[in-house]
């Protein structure tokens, strides 16, 4: 296997008095699928914010491209998560007053491509999720399965190195859930894009290529996620 | 084979007549169907002719002569063989799971139980990874596709019966041993 794209060691993170993470490793190549699984409350969405420099670590290091972000300053690690991360969550991600092709131009237009060429661009990746025909309607006139292909097209079309994807079919039902996540792995494996996934659900970790379960901060080698 | 093991799985803890042996079974795996005294005693044959158990004695205070039988140590090698082997991820495999479950806290302890429960849940993910892999592949047809479902769907219930199982083997073990 190829060098990791992303690492991190032994990474702490505390809510006040509370251990979110204590001690967790972490690793993905390029292009690889990797699902964070693991019981309520286990850490998965602490540790993707982690990784994804969201979040900074109390203790331990995130490393992409072999490069320490923990020692960047923020507008660096803000202008890295533009250019090479790409972000997905459950839900409420597009901008309300925002057409499709709008949200979905957001991303570009951010890191300085015309509105032009960013329009363009965006109508081609709702092509690619079967949403180009709602380009010019708002969030609030399309379902959710539709709201949530036009977040995985806006995650995707700067063409991230690895995405972060908390929970994307959590507020959907199974097939649309399922529609959505098969178009969306088929679209990162001919691109070679890394994805974390954080899921509780088995169904949706089976779309990756390995996973890791965290137990109350920890990974649990068990793979069962529950204190015996 | 299953009732066989079961059997075994009663047997290692103390010598056994046919009759406390059906009892046990009826009572400790209530789902299953409850066994006839013929199928004690001719899978009871059937494992003293292989050398799993052998007998121990006559007992004749009440009523019938009854025989009694005890594990050897072949059939003590063969019950943990089961026990370390993960069954097939098919759908409709539940009871199996159900009875390994209860055999490992019979015959051994909860952390036998845990280590078959994680050995079973990473078979049932690899084998859901597959299925997955199947059905998303261009060109799957969508019969290939609900083929799959089905089988994903049963493996995802089975996986979530591990999990809640798993959280509740040490008060299982309770039951089992009072």
């Amino acid at each position: 296997m190829s060098a990791p794209l992303l690492t991190a060691t032994g990474v702490h993170k505390n809510y006040g008095n509370t251990p979110a993470l204590r001690g967790v490793d972490f690793s993905i190549s390029a292009g690889e699928i990797v699902a964070v699984t693991g019981p309520s409350g286990c850490g998965k969405s602490t540790l993707l914010h982690c990784l994804a420099g969201i979040l900074p670590t109390d203790a331990g290091e995130v490393r992409y491209r072999d490069q320490d972000i923990g020692l960047w300053s923020e507008a660096a690690r803000s202008r890295l998560r533009r250019a090479d991360f790409g972000v997905l969550f459950q839900f409420g991600q597009l901008v309300p007053e925002l057409t499709a092709a709008e949200n979905v131009a957001l991303p570009l237009l951010l890191a300085g491509s015309g509105r032009r060429e960013a329009r363009e661009a965006a109508l081609g990746w709702l092509d690619k999720f079967g949403v180009a025909d709602l380009a010019d309607k708002r969030p609030a006139a399309m379902s959710g399965g539709q709201q949530q292909r036009c977040a995985v097209a806006r995650a995707l079309v700067t063409e991230p190195q690895v995405v972060f994807a908390d929970e994307p079919t959590g507020a959907l039902d199974q097939l649309n859930g399922e529609q959505v996540l098969g178009a969306m792995v088929q679209v990162v494996r001919e691109q070679g894009t890394a994805v974390v996934l954080v899921t509780h659900e088995a169904a949706i970790a089976a779309y990756a290529d390995r996973e890791i379960v965290l137990r109350d901060g920890a990974i649990d080698p068990s793979g069962l996620g529950v204190a015996p | 084979m299953s009732t066989a093991h079961v059997l075994l799985g009663l047997l290692a803890r103390g010598p056994r007549h046919g009759y406390d042996l059906k009892r046990e079974h009826d009572e400790r795996l209530p789902q299953a169907k409850p066994l006839a005294y013929g199928q004690v005693y001719s899978t009871l044959g059937r494992l003293e002719r292989d050398g799993f158990v052998e007998q121990s004695g006559q007992d004749q205070e009440s009523g019938p002569e009854r025989t009694s039988y005890t594990l050897t140590e072949l059939g003590r090698d063969r019950l943990d063989a089961w026990l370390d082997e993960v069954e097939p991820p098919a759908p409709h495999v539940t009871s199996a799971l159900f009875n390994k479950v209860v055999v490992a806290l019979l015959a051994a302890d909860a952390d036998r139980a845990r280590l078959y429960l994680t050995a079973q849940r990473s078979a049932h993910m690899t084998r859901m990874r597959e299925l997955t892999v199947s059905k998303t592949t261009p060109g799957t047809t969508v019969g290939d596709v609900i083929a799959a479902d089905y089988a994903i769907g049963h493996l995802d219930a089975d996986l979530r019966w591990l999990q809640t199982t798993l959280a509740r083997v040490a008060d299982l073990q309770k039951e089992v041993s009072s």
